[in-house]
């Protein structure tokens, strides 16, 4: 772990310690990833740029609309809220490794068949946190709130929740 | 999540990129507080939902992050600590004993917001919009404050002094928020306003709390408030005017009169004095109407 | 073998659902240079000298200044007026001054901040009334048939009210994008979001001083659209096309960040409309003046279309024998306007659907029952002087509307803080009369060897379905499987013109024209051919629809659609907040090509009708959005958004659509605004608030006022 060239510590002892780039490595859709970046680049732009995994979007780069969602150590988050410094050793799921075997997962599938997704760009993070929800049902009231940090522009919703429903587990 | 709005006093000739902020990530407490003993300029750096925001927009003056994610001493299933997340709280034995943090936890953002932020996190941001902070003050919440070498307690409810100014120095972290054990018959609201369902900032919000003695007059009360103070607010003068009265038309009227010289709303981007001013005395009795027998 | 009419699955649905759909960003460019573009900070005032600060390495950075344009600086639209670069005075805040570029992200973003334009400032106007006193106009409209002034007088009751619509962000959730390769030698290249490749082509070329040839537009999939990417693009492809000129033709990605596309780019026409309407004692309508203001912002874009829109559906779906519309549209000093679904129409009918709800109240008459006093039926005639020809049953329609939407019971069964609201409007499907026969559009099939066929448009895909629906009428007319048809990305350098995708023509003049060449290949079906065959048709106006562009008078539209909306709100008495409870829809569109795509469109167009009515608010100051952050534009989630419900009716017609299809993509947001303000003034006890969007502080202040 090296100090970044031409950075000048303020305190004495920690300078192998601060660190403007980091050596990161993880797992994504099963693969594990080893890099060096700046330490505090989002897990979005990662995710886009090192990795070329370009189905998570940026809608808004404030954790507002959504479509950056992913899922880290099994848990819901805003790929554009996390620092890459903090995926130390965690494992990441995007859409492209949802399905896990190359076939569509089963919410992928209902989205397809039930007109969830008109423009696409919303549907990658909604698609992640529809499958999310119907593993956690009990961590919302409802599908719509589960989704209320998913905005989507074109649908209305309707066919999303539809299409939600129509993967429901029987 | 709340300050975009908030300049950090960035000069317009100047943008902080991602370039710009050094991480160190401590194996320990002490490694940490010791850091924040030593060097200057360093932000403790937990779920990041509001300081990613803000390093995203720019506006944030370069600093050092200091990573507490990893320190094992923050990983307590049962504590409240600096790492405790609103998810943490939704889920498990704190939504029996203290349902109003479940309530405020389900109000903030959205799941993919929940499983990051955390308490502490909304605490230390100090915005007047906090919606964690209001259900914490209801129930007398403490915070434990730790620098190196010293451990101090402060009363949430006593925590801020102005707007983002707290009982906090530089080289302290808070590392753990202590809630005593409520006593029993403790009648509680909580209601958030904002301009949707979820995913808004609060225009006002009440966390409120309220027992009877056995003579029907209130024995104690809680009243927070968010979003119409420079700061997350106790109505503590409102609070001693209901304090031993019963809880009659009259007395809420006196309240909800009393609350108008507590509350200082303005004009902002998300609303107005008016409708604060307003909305924050209808929550009032929203909460204490329902309550006469 | 039936196409037309199945709800087919979207044909690009699969790589939507696993992430696999190139969206302009997701592009990846070796040695690519990113763009930034510097804009005013100012609403008016003169440039008297851009300093660039010193501790940041300038000889590194594409600089573009106005007089780096090799041709004209001037972004073509309807006029040239709007510049792709202020070069003297600017007009706006975040009009565009200079472009840089550079390879580092991070150094782009310090040098933007490095960077001090010396502005001597202007008093600017941003009143749209003040503006139409001072004479500021862009353009005018009037429509007048018999003489409205002499019937009002004679009407036992007088209705005289004023309307306000706010502004309204597209907020599609892909920001602005555009990558392009220029130099002399090899042309200019774009790709990027748009939704009329060929507009962008007809503004890059007079900007290089290039013939259209030595031009490619490609459209990547673009993720929203709602026209705040109809003519936005123009500029932006402009803009990294002039950065990738004068860095020698190095590839240039100009994205916006999210703050800077609310800041910078067009947003929906805000109005004013003043409506005196006079009508009889038992509701029947005798006269109608209506005045439309439009603040077009500081340049003319495509304001005079809006207006023209707005004035065309001005009076509703009422029979008036007179009636007059004056439209104006204004120059202010805030950001320009530009199209945003519906293009006026949502304006106008807000105002004379909520007048006539108005008018029900005063006169003791159900919203319902004034309207089937008063519907157009066939052979009626609009003020233009178009005779309805279709065979509408506007009662049936909101009848049905109302059945379903359990409108009897509920107004039986009055809830406190419960209101309910209906409006009943139409939309023209494709450009004004005149308007098609100047695009002249084209569309070209291109049959394979294996009797698969490629659709050559320049209509594109942006989740209302195009690839699906052209694939569903090419199937149909064939006869040969809709996987067998595939609608070629739309690429300057392969399709044909057909147009722009706007104005709801896509399905019904796009549609008809990709029918007629499919019928020329039907016949070839079967023969034996040495090479593919390309069957190429153009546009044709249909034989009895004339229009006059001077006097305003025959047939706007060759064909309208029709809808009825019922609103069902709950306005919350400890925070005044109105929220929707039900919704439902009736909807005639004539033949429905694939019900799922028409549903979800009609759908989402209402969801942003909510949006306009209760929840989109664009803050402005000193003309420009100051609220331009995602957090603090506030658009329905699916928490808000109520159940839907929608149906279509078809009253059988011979238009001109393929298959008698008509367009349906605005109409669905021209409706909720006044359906919902009048569930509103309903849930008050009758109070109506004048004003969108109704926010919760606008309705606490009528209440309010109503107590005192």
């Amino acid at each position: 772990m090296a100090v970044a060239a031409g950075f000048m510590p303020a305190c004495f002892g920690f300078e192998k310690c601060m660190n403007l780039s980091t050596q990161v490595s993880f797992l994504t859709n099963g693969m594990r990833h080893t890099i060096t970046v700046p330490s505090m680049k989002r897990l979005l732009d990662v995710l886009r740029e090192d990795l070329g995994l370009t189905g998570t979007k940026e809608g808004c780069g404030e954790g507002e609309c959504g479509a950056c969602t992913v899922l880290l150590d099994g848990l819901l988050v805003l790929a554009c809220m996390v620092p890459i410094c903090q995926v130390q050793n965690k494992s990441v799921k995007t859409i492209e490794g949802l399905s896990g075997d190359g076939s569509l997962h089963k919410v992928q599938q209902a989205f397809y068949e039930n007109g969830g997704a008109q423009c696409g760009i919303c549907t990658p993070g909604m698609i992640v946190s529809a499958a999310y929800y119907l593993q956690h049902p009990d961590e919302a009231e409802d599908i719509r709130e589960a989704l209320a940090g998913n905005q989507c522009r074109c649908t209305g919703y309707m066919k999303i929740l539809e299409s939600v429903k129509a993967a429901w587990p029987r | 999540m709340h300050g975009l709005h908030e300049n950090f006093g960035i000069g317009e000739s100047s943008v902080a990129t991602v370039n710009d902020f050094p991480v160190i990530t401590p194996q320990s407490l002490d490694e940490a507080l010791d850091v924040l003993a030593s060097v200057q300029n360093v932000r403790p750096l937990a779920g990041g939902t509001d300081l990613m925001v803000l390093l995203e927009s720019g506006a944030l003056r370069p600093c050092t992050f200091l990573n507490i994610q990893e320190l094992p001493e923050l990983k307590s299933p049962d504590g409240m600590t600096a790492l405790t997340t609103y998810r943490d709280i939704r889920a498990s034995h704190w939504k029996t004993r203290f349902p109003m943090l479940a309530a405020a936890a389900r109000e903030v953002g959205a799941l993919a917001i929940q499983s990051r932020g955390t308490w502490i996190g909304n605490v230390a941001n100090a915005s007047p919009a906090a919606d964690g902070v209001p259900a914490l003050m209801a129930y007398d919440a403490e915070l434990e404050i730790a620098r190196k070498g010293e451990r101090r307690r402060v009363p949430l409810a006593n925590f801020y002094r102005g707007y983002k100014q707290m009982d906090l120095r530089p080289d302290e972290l808070i590392t753990e928020i202590h809630l005593p054990s409520p006593s029993p018959g403790f009648v509680e609201y909580f209601r958030k306003v904002g301009a949707r369902r979820f995913q808004a900032i609060s225009k006002t919000l009440l966390a409120g709390r309220i027992r009877f003695a056995a003579d029907s007059t209130i024995a104690d009360i809680r009243l927070v408030f968010a979003s119409v103070a420079p700061f997350t607010l106790r109505a503590f003068q409102t609070e001693a005017l209901l304090r031993g009265r019963p809880l009659t038309q009259e007395s809420i009227a006196d309240a909800a009169k009393a609350i108008q010289d507590e509350i200082r709303p303005i004009d902002d981007i998300r609303s107005t004095e008016a409708y604060r001013r307003r909305v924050t005395a209808n929550l009032l009795r929203d909460f204490l109407e329902g309550l006469i027998t | 073998m039936k196409a037309v009419g199945r709800s087919l699955h979207r044909i690009e649905g699969i790589p939507k659902v696993t992430g696999k759909s190139v969206y302009v960003a997701d592009m990846q460019i070796e040695g690519c240079l990113y763009g930034r573009t510097i804009r005013s900070t100012v609403a008016h005032g003169l440039i008297r000298n851009i300093r660039f600060n010193p501790g940041i390495p300038w000889n590194e950075f594409v600089i573009v200044r106005p007089e780096d344009i090799p041709g004209k600086n001037g972004v073509t639209l309807i006029d040239t007026e709007q510049p792709f670069l202020a070069s003297r005075e600017i007009r706006h805040v975040g009009e565009p001054l200079l472009l840089i570029a550079h390879e580092d992200r991070a150094l782009l973003d310090r040098a933007a901040h490095n960077i001090e334009i010396e502005v001597d400032e202007l008093p600017g106007m941003f009143s749209m009334e003040e503006a139409l006193q001072s004479g500021r106009v862009f353009k005018s409209y009037r429509v007048q048939n018999g003489e409205p002034s002499e019937a009002l007088k004679g009407a036992d009751v007088i209705v005289e009210e004023t309307y306000r619509t706010g502004s309204q962000e597209h907020l599609y959730i892909e920001p602005q994008g555009m990558i392009a390769v220029a130099s002399p030698g090899a042309g200019v290249s774009v790709w990027g979001s748009m939704q009329c490749p060929y507009y962008i082509r007809k503004a890059l070329a007079p900007l290089f001083e290039m013939p259209p040839d030595k031009i490619r537009v490609v459209q990547m999939e673009t993720g929203g659209g709602f026209g705040g990417k109809e003519e936005y693009p123009n500029m932006i492809a402009g803009h990294a096309a002039l950065l990738s000129w004068k860095a020698g033709g190095r590839p240039v990605k100009l994205i916006y960040d999210r703050r800077e596309d609310m800041l910078a780019t067009t947003k929906r026409h805000p109005s004013r409309t003043h409506i005196k309407a006079g009508f009889t004692r038992d509701g029947k309508l005798i006269g109608l003046d209506i005045d439309i203001l439009l603040d077009g912002g500081a340049y003319p874009t495509l304001s005079s279309v809006v207006l023209s829109r707005a004035t065309l559906h001005a009076w509703g779906p009422y029979r008036c024998e007179h009636t007059r519309v004056q439209g104006n549209v204004v120059m202010t000093n805030s950001n320009p306007y530009g199209a945003f679904r519906g293009f006026g129409a949502p304006q106008a009918i807000f105002a004379i659907e909520l007048h006539m709800t108005r008018a029900a109240n005063i006169l003791g008459l159900d919203p319902t029952e004034i309207r089937r006093r008063n519907f157009l039926r066939r052979g009626d005639r609009m003020p233009t002087g178009q005779v309805v020809k279709e065979n509408i049953d506007l009662e049936q329609l909101m009848d049905r509307a109302l059945e379903r939407a359990g409108y009897a019971e509920k107004r039986r069964d009055p809830q406190r803080g419960r209101g309910l609201g209906v409006s009943v409007f139409f939309h023209g499907s494709g450009f004004t009369g005149s308007g098609e026969v100047r695009l002249a559009s084209r569309v070209s099939l291109r049959l394979r060897k294996d009797n698969h066929v490629d659709v050559l448009v320049s209509n594109v895909e942006y989740g209302q379905g195009t690839n699906t629906i052209l694939a569903q009428i090419v199937a149909e007319t064939c006869q040969i499987p809709p996987e067998h048809v595939k609608v070629h990305q739309p690429d300057t350098l392969n399709v044909p013109d057909s147009g722009p995708t706007v104005a709801s023509r896509t399905t019904m003049i796009v549609g008809k024209l990709v029918e007629r060449a499919a019928l020329q290949l039907r016949d070839r079906l079967n023969e034996s051919r040495p090479e593919d065959v390309t069957v190429t048709v153009e546009y044709e106006p249909p034989n009895d629809v004339y229009w006059n562009d001077e006097t305003y008078q025959g047939e706007a539209y060759a064909a309208y659609s029709w809808s009825c909306n019922v609103a069902e709100v709950q306005v919350d008495p400890v925070d005044y907040g109105a929220r929707l409870t039900n919704f439902t829809s009736t909807v005639e569109c004539g033949r429905v090509i694939n019900p799922a795509l028409a549903e979800g469109q009609i759908q989402g167009g209402i969801a942003q009708g909510i949006g306009f009515a209760l929840y989109e608010d664009v803050v402005v100051e000193n003309g420009a959005m100051k609220n331009n952050q995602y957090t603090n534009y506030i658009v329905p989630t699916a928490a808000d958004t109520p159940n839907i419900d929608v149906e279509f009716i078809e009253f059988p017609y011979a238009n001109p659509g393929p298959f008698f299809a008509k367009g349906i993509g605005e109409m669905p947001i021209d409706g909720p605004a006044p359906a919902i303000a009048a569930a509103v003034a309903d849930a008050l006890g009758g109070t109506v608030i004048n004003e969108i969007p109704l926010l919760a502080e606008r309705i606490m202040a009528a209440v309010v006022s109503d107590q005192t």
